[in-house]
């Protein structure tokens, strides 16, 4: 079982965001960076699961700068067995894409993992654009995940429900809640990341269609306006004429 | 031409569908083009979207699109875009357009911007689309430079907009091959609007005390014709089901309205919901962070707040 792990470094879930003064560049001064969370979470612990449970190998794989190989190594900490980092500043997902594709092209994974989506773009496109490069069923905000030979069975998260599918192997997913649960690393696990192997490779050119031109926050709330817990008619009557949302 | 694909799922448009299908007529309008719809497999009137700002339907009958799979759709949809010489291709952000979305900018070598949440301007033959970004904390604006150009639009975020008459379906087919994803089952609830998609939502949570309790949040729903919806430690304390869950790690949303019973309002929580148009935040603690966040907020005993609320809504809706 070779397993690939995509892992993206993000801004901490609680980071204050903001802009240089142009909106043209996000400010990094102070954000403390993380393993988006659900690469981390959901994505990479089934990929350990998987791998404790039938033998095989997790490559964890990032693409981004040497300032990554923090986040990197706590992969290798939670359980992944190797690393790649292709050297580069993404900009955009069909950058990401392409170079994921072309690594992984020649390593013939049996499953290629994301996160159901990272927590500052919110695109959810790179999992789908992987699987289109590498010509692979893709199963996105896949909850579940069992394996049978070379069938997995799969739940993933629709509009109200869920879906049940089955895909043989190879195949691209998203993960998302229910997948696995968060691993805390354990201090054998820090200690042995640091002499797996972490391999860089170069990236490939490509050139984004896509590009962010100006970053702004959302405009500010006015403040909340309190209705005293007797007063319910005065709330639906606020909702009605002056929210105009009922 | 623009060219938005409306999802039937389970042969069935949605809201989604025809939330697409406006905003691509709007979108045509501004490139001074027409608006085409595509369908794929089972679908109950396709003409129907004609109503939306549709000029044509075209509709690929095939029924192995009844069990989804991106690759195959993705592959349909690009065949149809190149044969029609499309310009835009309009997606819905759901669970079937990110499967498809990636895909569909790969095969048709396309700048995507997946969730976008108001109209484009025009910038030469640039398009730039606005989403919203780092979890609702802030708000990106992309510029798409492609020929042809992907974008995916986020639930909610426009309104469907009657604009003409049912139109004439065309019946196409295009040689793609058959997808390699087998659906065994699809369990949803029905006759309840999926979260993504509700103008209204009443969502609990911990100061709820127990699952026991959730009847009159439930009614409240029902008074509103509003979906339900919850917080994480209560979905994960199977108080009620995953799917109900908002927020970082569940489902975002963007209602119209919505009301936070017994939510404290985490960080996490309010990822997931900041994109409301109005939160109402019912909470006995003053102090909970909710607030800061909210429109209008009630600090009291939600056991007696929200029966009152219900029955002063209740007597909205008769008179």
């Amino acid at each position: 079982m070779k397993l690939l792990v995509c892992i993206s470094q993000t801004p901490d879930t609680t980071s204050k965001i903001s802009f240089n003064a142009d909106g043209t560049e996000f400010n990094a001064a102070g954000v403390q960076f993380i393993m988006n969370p659900y690469d981390e979470w959901y994505a990479l612990v089934r990929a350990c699961e998987l791998r404790e449970a039938l033998g095989g190998t997790v490559v964890a794989l990032n693409v981004g700068p040497t300032a990554n190989e923090t986040t990197i190594r706590k992969a290798l900490a939670i359980g992944a067995d190797e690393a790649v980092r292709i050297d580069s500043d993404p900009q955009g997902a069909g950058f990401v894409a392409k170079q994921i594709a072309e690594y992984a092209r020649a390593e013939n994974f049996d499953i290629i993992f994301f996160g159901k989506e990272t927590i500052d773009h919110n695109g959810s496109e790179v999992g789908a654009m992987v699987a289109e490069h590498l010509d692979l069923p893709y199963v996105s905000y896949a909850s579940k995940l069992e394996l049978n030979g070379s069938t997995a069975t799969l739940e993933r998260d629709i509009e109200g429900g869920v879906e049940v599918v089955e895909v043989d192997l190879p195949f691209v997913l998203s993960a998302s809640k229910g997948m696995a649960e968060q691993r805390i690393p354990n201090m054998r696990g820090i200690m042995t990341a640091r002499s797996k192997p972490l391999k860089e490779v170069a990236a490939v050119a490509f050139e984004d269609a896509t590009k962010a031109v100006q970053f702004s926050l959302p405009p500010s709330k006015a403040g909340v306006r309190l209705v005293q817990p007797d007063q319910m008619d005065e709330l639906v009557r606020l909702l009605h004429e002056e929210a105009k949302v009922i | 031409m623009v060219l938005v694909f409306a999802e039937s799922p389970r042969g069935q448009f949605k809201k989604t569908a025809f939330e697409a299908v406006t905003y691509g007529k709007k979108v045509a309008d501004l490139l001074g083009t027409s608006c085409v719809a595509l369908t794929l497999g089972t679908v109950k009137d396709a003409g129907e979207l004609g109503r939306y700002g549709a000029s044509k339907v075209l509709h690929i009958a095939d029924n192995a699109f009844d069990d989804f799979d991106s690759q195959s759709v993705a592959a349909t949809i690009a065949e149809v875009a190149k044969n029609n010489a499309a310009s835009v291709v309009v997606l819905s952000h759901t669970a079937t357009g990110k499967s498809v979305a990636g895909r569909l900018a790969v095969r048709l070598n396309a700048g995507l911007v997946s969730g976008v949440n108001a109209l484009p301007t025009v910038n030469g033959a640039a398009l730039r689309v606005k989403k919203s970004v780092f979890s609702g904390k802030a708000i990106a604006e992309y510029e798409i430079t492609s020929a042809i150009k992907v974008i995916s639009l986020m639930g909610n975020a426009v309104k469907p907009e009657s604009m003409g008459g049912a139109v004439s379906v065309e019946t196409a087919s295009v040689g793609t091959a058959k997808g390699r994803i087998r659906v065994k089952s699809v369990k949803t609830q029905e006759g309840i609007v999926p979260l993504p998609e509700a103008e209204i939502v009443v969502s609990a949570g911990r100061g709820m005390k127990g699952p026991e309790n959730w009847g009159m949040v439930e009614d409240l729903a029902t008074t509103l014709g509003a979906t339900t919806a919850c917080s994480r430690p209560v979905a994960d304390a199977h108080w009620r089901p995953h799917h109900e869950h908002v927020g970082q790690t569940g489902i975002a949303i963007r209602p119209n309205l919505y009301i936070a019973i017994g939510i404290s309002g985490a960080i996490q929580h309010l990822a997931g919901v900041n994109n409301s148009k109005v939160i109402v935040v019912i909470n006995k603690d003053s102090e909970a962070p909710f607030f800061k966040a909210a429109d209008y907020g009630v600090v009291g005993d939600l056991f007696e707040v929200v029966p009152r609320l219900n029955e002063a809504f209740k007597k909205f809706k008769a008179g």
